[in-house]
């Protein structure tokens, strides 16, 4: 198994080194123009929040696999695990604003040892998307989760996860030996209590990160080509394919660098560039909380360390107006949400 | 000059072909646009012969270009090696089947 970032003692493991590397280099000697300068070019610039639909909680870094592109730098080592204080500080915004998207991952969500509680009580608040982000071998890894296909069940929560392609290959190679298999097993489990099944009201959702140094294919398609091969091979259904651009920091960043791709995925990044992405970009309606109560404009700024800029930056001290005002924090990152038809945890948008 | 005939980061400038004939250029690129629209053949499949027609006309730009394309679609490390034996074996097919044109005139000569 890989080791994180921060159990190597990866310079990278360093936000600060993270963003050194992105204002540097090639967008400090004019070869590419920064976010900020292409933003301005539409009068995008400063980047502004629309009203607050989505809070994404990070429940914590701990997981059971250690992906290659992993951006939070999650693995078993981590032990940031989110508190039932901070929990009940969120249910508290939950009861007294409009979110009306509750958006759980981690790490491994389901390894934080307060996840059924926090389940339970955010479900009885009634938002009305309730998503939890599950790598789906965590339902295979020990038998105290063999049940939690039957735990979403009756919680209606939304089920999203990672698959990133319909060969073990493909998808070993990013996730680790032997993912693929229980994946499927993972999947087929859920399809047996009405996940991802056509009339049923579970949704089972795919999120696809290409493997490598290259942006993903047109959705729609890679959907039509991920429905056909698992339905045909593993008799597997679901319900949408989210496409992810996989963005340039942390351990997808440190993969850039060691095969000598940093440079070209950047110039691919910035001539993928889609103006008419901008406006929808997740940090426009989502905000992300860490698993000690911090917010972020969005989950891969929270893994740069970089705070909301407002002076309503934790969720005990939580202001929808405050933060609907603020200016959102952009480097050259941003650009993995705006290549092409853009991304988010929600897949295209533009 | 420079010291190598291909340079990798030419490829992306090949749009600037359009700088010095504008019309065909234009037309050129509108052209290949719509080549790889899907049709009667997926654009998958459009990728998987345009990979194999790279190899078979041994052009570097093309293969690096058609290679991150299948990637980004999903083809298969497996599938794109198929793809590239097929050119092998038309490429060495055709070399294979003038050898009956060897024997022809091999037999035509010789006693």
């Amino acid at each position: 198994m890989l080791k994180s970032l921060q159990a190597k003692d990866s310079p990278l493991s360093k936000t600060e080194k993270q963003l050194e590397i992105l204002s540097n280099g090639i967008f400090n000697d004019g070869s590419l123009p920064t976010f900020a300068d292409q933003i301005k070019k539409s009068n995008q610039y400063p980047l502004k929040p629309k009203k607050i639909e989505i809070l994404q909680i990070n429940v914590g870094y701990m997981c059971n696999q250690v992906c290659a592109h992993c951006h939070v730098d999650a693995g078993p080592d981590r032990k940031e695990i989110m508190t039932v204080e901070t929990m009940q500080q969120i249910l508290e915004v939950l009861k007294t604003t409009e979110v009306n998207t509750l958006d759980l991952t981690g790490g491994a969500p389901e390894m934080n040892p307060n996840f059924r509680w926090f389940v339970e009580e955010a479900s009885k608040i009634g938002v009305k998307d309730f998503i939890v982000r599950s790598n789906l071998t965590i339902i295979r890894a020990n038998e105290k989760y063999y049940d939690l296909p039957d735990f979403f069940k009756k919680h209606n929560v939304h089920v999203v996860s990672s698959m990133p392609h319909w060969t073990k290959g493909k998808t070993d190679v990013q996730r680790g030996d032997g993912v693929f298999d229980k994946s499927i097993k993972a999947l087929q489990e859920l399809n047996a209590v009405g996940y991802g099944i056509s009339g049923s009201d579970l949704k089972l959702d795919l999120v696809y990160n290409p493997s490598g140094a290259f942006l993903p294919s047109d959705q729609f398609s890679m959907e039509k080509d991920f429905k056909k091969a698992l339905k045909e091979d593993y008799n597997i259904d679901f319900n949408n394919l989210f496409a992810i651009t996989n963005l340039p920091i942390s351990r997808f960043l440190d993969y850039l660098i060691a095969s000598d791709n940093y440079e070209d995925y950047m110039y691919t990044l910035v001539e993928a560039y889609n103006p008419a992405a901008v406006a929808n970009v997740m940090c426009t309606n989502t905000v992300s909380v860490s698993w000690n109560g911090w917010l972020y404009d969005c989950d891969f700024n929270q893994m740069l360390g970089l705070k909301v800029a407002s002076k309503s930056k934790h969720i005990s001290d939580f202001n929808e107006e405050e933060l609907s005002n603020r200016n959102i924090i952009i480097s050259q990152h941003c650009y993995g949400c705006t290549a092409g038809a853009g991304s988010s945890c929600q897949g295209v948008v533009a | 000059m420079e010291k190598t005939y291909y340079d990798p980061a030419d490829l992306k400038k090949f749009g600037k072909i359009v700088e010095w004939s504008e019309e065909l250029g234009k037309s050129f690129f509108e052209y290949y646009g719509k080549v790889f629209e899907e049709g009667s053949l997926s654009a998958r499949e459009k990728s998987l012969i345009a990979l194999a027609v790279s190899h078979a006309v041994q052009c570097p730009y093309c293969i690096d270009a058609y290679t991150g394309d299948g990637l980004k679609r999903g083809i298969t490390k497996e599938e794109m090696m198929e793809a590239v034996h097929v050119t092998a074996a038309i490429k060495s097919g055709a070399a294979l089947v003038h050898g009956v044109q060897m024997m022809n005139k091999y037999k035509k000569l010789s006693m």
